[in-house]
């Protein structure tokens, strides 16, 4: 059988140079693919091995980078890369499965469709696993939205549209969101980050396999029909926006989340029987991915026959069926005899199921149409053998002027920092995200604990009693400025902010955003976030488990800032010690963990009262970080602290201010800072050095909880008390005050006036 | 005058509700149903001469009245039946 080669389509065009290079693939790499099937490919071959082949689905950029990760440790389970999400153990037999891919492309041409397929994209790799999903997390950046013009309408539109299309998948399919980021900057102009994240639960022996395994097996393909739709995505998703993508319009896929709660459910019921070899979700290049990665995966060969794939439209061709992206389906490999408990529970749920091929033991992917072979190659060197680049890396010139930034800054800096203040509040990369999760069911099965607007989400996992912290944390302009200090600090900030929550930090999912490859800057960039985000999961003991490449992140407007965005998911082993970032009473002891700081570049401050995207972003050391996390936890455990905050985006001030807006209820706090002796006004506030965490606690404890942060070694500065009516700050002779009513308002009601006006 | 829009899922492009109520026709026993597109169809007055107005209009049908990634529209004039 495997003698015959593959006959071409009456259609099919033939094969030119031009062709294969609108494939994206090069010379080399079509010579590469000529030595694989000993001829020529035919047009179908030509289109399977430019989706397979494309950076979206071979990492073909980044591999040799990516394998710079830790990815073990004693409770992985799946590591990445194996499958399609990566799965943790969290005890007495249960585990999570969790991952985080970006759907920035399809989103930038269509936002409403391009969000909510990447939501529907995500919930399926996680009950791929097994796992039942149970809540989302998104980080997302947009152009500025604040001002006036084309470019401020146009990224609103992106705006809202993503954040209801994310809405709209959710909501309708019934998993929470929870949580994530929201930033806002001009080098995301034209070319916003749409990156979900989905975490899901199972028990260790309900973990599935995504191979096809056992010669003879029968494969089957269920879920909605193929159509048109997103025709080779993977390939687009693989190049720059120019403004040709937007004539590239047809790539855009509509979900149907309603077709998906069915078909997770009726996958979730047929994994629960011993029916199923393997399964594997048809995400990006669809039935062909889902095909020669189950046999790669098997050590097995896949055969197909198109004719029994059920079609939405007519006149298909073999091209256009193995391509398409068409949303909410799934192959199954059952095993041989178990065909009809497949088709009950399918048919149950209403899913459409049809039995495709049959698993063969020639390593060979064969694509049948009408009896005739569409294209036939050999799936390990397809799926697995994608030609790896290292591209040329070159440091770009930077922009540091360090110290030289606080000169150029008039002193008269220091003498606006009220109104300074109450203008970082209000920048919407700052201010309160309610008008956003206002929209999200974030409360829906009702596992939520802390709610959206807290250091990190808080999800109470009920069928294994568990409570797990989840957050997702990049400083995009720190990346920029320095790629590894910027991976490094990302990583950090995660781990501080699940610590913040009462959590020890589990593992990590990563989604890389960058530029194109190809031009050596961007490549630096990659290379350098990466080193930095592996060092940073080495000193924290939190493995990468899987994650996603986004590289050519670019519109005419330029690059965007490198995004390496870390998703972390930690464990609270008991319910007594879930801690938000609120000041719960008045009268409590506010204490900041760690020194007042004063690195103030790549500071938002810089950025928002300054115009200044600039300076050599905050140093992290790793001891000084895990001493006081550490020390924070011990202090959560032992029941001493009432709140904690670390200190992100705006320092200080923001980090107080933020802490003093309970929804339940206001309350303010009177602070001195005079400790801090003999620093500008100005850098006092808005520094953002790292491993800095407010906390409070009640009046009884602080002594004991300084003492213990000194025997610990963690500096710890008293800083005041909760109470009263606004939020008083006292430096020496200079005393600040700002209204806690005036700056809750500034800051809880920015982004929807601002979504309002338009 | 009255200008008649019609609006359509692109025909690549699912159309979930088209889907579902596909579905409710065939469980109702209505099986000859083979697909089902639903759009929108807008009428809207003009005054004085149509004809005129019909670049302005069509440029409202691409820019506000449909999502040209995902909706084909029609536009009638008065005068002409298709």
């Amino acid at each position: 059988m495997s003698t015959v080669t593959s006959s071409p389509q009456p259609l099919d065009p033939p094969i030119t140079s031009e062709l294969i290079a609108k494939h994206g693939l090069t010379p080399d790499e079509f010579e590469r693919i000529k030595k694989i099937l000993g001829r020529a490919p035919n047009f179908t071959e030509l289109g399977i091995f430019s989706v397979m082949w494309s950076e979206h689905c071979s990492y073909k950029n980044s591999r040799k980078e990516l394998k710079k990760f830790p990815t073990s440790g004693p409770n992985i389970l799946v590591r990445a890369g194996e499958e399609n999400a990566g799965v943790v153990d969290i005890g007495d037999g249960w585990a999570v499965a969790f991952k985080i891919e970006s759907h920035n492309h399809p989103s930038a041409i269509e936002p409403f469709q391009g969000a909510a397929t990447g939501v529907g994209g995500i919930i399926r790799d996680i009950f791929t696993m097994g796992a039942r999903p149970e809540f989302l997390l998104n980080s997302l950046r947009f152009g500025p939205i604040t001002g006036e013009g084309k470019n401020v309408t146009a990224n609103r539109r992106l705006f809202t549209g993503v954040i209801a299309g994310i809405a709209h998948y959710g909501n309708c399919i019934g998993v929470p969101t929870i949580g994530g980021e929201i930033y806002f900057d001009e080098s995301f102009e034209g070319n916003p980050l749409v990156n979900v994240f989905c975490l899901g639960v199972l028990q260790h022996e309900q973990l599935a396999r995504g191979a096809a395994r056992g010669v003879g097996n029968p494969v089957f393909y269920v879920g909605a029909e193929t159509g048109r739709d997103g025709l080779a995505g993977a390939a687009f998703a693989s190049r720059e926006l120019t403004e040709e993508s937007r004539e590239d319009r047809p790539a855009v896929q509509v979900g149907d989340p309603f077709k998906e709660k069915l078909l997770l459910e009726a996958c979730l019921e047929l994994l629960a029987t011993d029916a199923v070899a393997g399964i594997q979700d048809m995400g990006a290049a669809g039935l062909t991915c889902s095909t020669c990665e189950t046999a790669s995966r098997g050590g097995t060969g896949v055969e197909i026959d198109l004719a029994k794939v059920p079609k939405r439209e007519t006149g298909m061709t073999p091209y256009e069926t193995l391509l398409s992206e068409s949303q909410e389906r799934m192959l199954i490999i059952a095993h041989r005899g178990k065909e009809d408990v497949v088709r009950r529970i399918f048919d149950k749920w209403d899913v459409p199921c049809a039995e495709i091929g049959r698993v063969t033991d020639d390593g060979m992917m064969r694509v049948l149409n009408n009896g005739s072979i569409a294209a036939e190659i050999p799936a390990k060197p397809l799926a697995d053998e994608a030609p790896l680049y290292s591209r040329e890396a070159r440091k770009p010139t930077t922009d540091y002027t360090d110290e030289d930034l606080l000169r150029e800054i008039s002193a008269s800096s220091a003498k606006s920092v009220v109104e300074s203040l109450r203008r970082l509040l209000r920048d919407p990369s700052i201010a309160s995200k309610n008008w956003v999760y206002r929209q999200y069911d974030h409360m829906v099965r009702t596992g939520t604990v802390v709610r959206p607007g807290s250091d990190a989400a808080v999800f109470h996992l009920r069928a294994a009693n568990k409570f797990l912290a989840a957050t997702t944390d990049c400083n995009s302009l720190y990346c920029r400025l320095d790629p590894r200090e910027g991976g490094r600090i990302a990583v950090a900030e995660a781990a501080r902010n699940l610590t913040c929550s009462g959590a020890v930090p589990l593992a990590v999912t990563d989604n890389l955003n960058f530029g194109n490859p190809y031009k050596p800057e961007n490549f630096w960039q990659l290379r350098e976030a990466v080193e930095g985000l592996a060092e940073a999961c080495r000193a924290f003991a939190t493995p990468v488990i899987g994650g996603n490449v986004s590289l050519y992140n670019e519109s005419p407007a330029g690059v965007v800032d490198p995004t390496p965005t870390v998703a972390m998911v930690g464990l609270i082993e008991r319910e007594e010690w879930i801690t938000t970032q609120f000041f719960k009473a008045a009268g409590d002891v506010v204490i900041l963990l760690g020194d007042f700081g004063d690195e103030m570049g790549g500071t938002h401050f810089l950025k928002v009262i300054h115009g200044r995207k600039a300076g050599r972003p905050p140093r992290l050391d790793f001891e000084r970080e895990l001493a006081l996390q550490k020390a924070l936890r011990e202090l959560i455990q032992a029941g001493q602290v009432q709140s904690a905050h670390d200190c992100s985006e705006g320092g200080l001030a923001v980090a107080l201010a933020e802490a003093c807006f309970h929804p339940a209820g206001l309350l303010g706090a009177e602070i001195d800072l005079s400790g801090a002796g003999g620093l500008r006004l100005d850098q006092i506030l808005f520094n953002e050095s790292q491993s800095r965490v407010v906390i409070s606690t009640v009046p009884t404890s602080a002594d004991g909880v300084m003492g213990l942060l000194k025997e610990r070694g963690v500096p710890a500065q008293r800083l005041g008390r909760v109470g009263g009516d606004a939020l008083a700050i006292t430096v020496g002779e200079e005393k600040l005050r700002w209204p806690i009513r005036e700056i809750f308002d500034d800051w809880f009601h920015s982004i929807g006036a601002i979504v309002r006006e338009s | 005058m009255k200008v008649k829009v019609i609006v359509t899922p692109k025909e690549t492009v699912l159309d979930p509700q088209g889907a579902a109520v596909r579905e409710a026709m065939q469980h109702l026993g209505f099986t000859a149903a083979r697909d089902v597109r639903i759009g929108r169809y807008l009428e809207i007055e003009v005054e004085g001469d149509a004809a005129a107005q019909e670049p302005k209009l069509r440029e409202l049908c691409h820019d506000l009245l449909s999502n040209p990634v995902i909706e084909d529209y029609r536009l009638e004039m008065p005068n002409e039946k298709s």
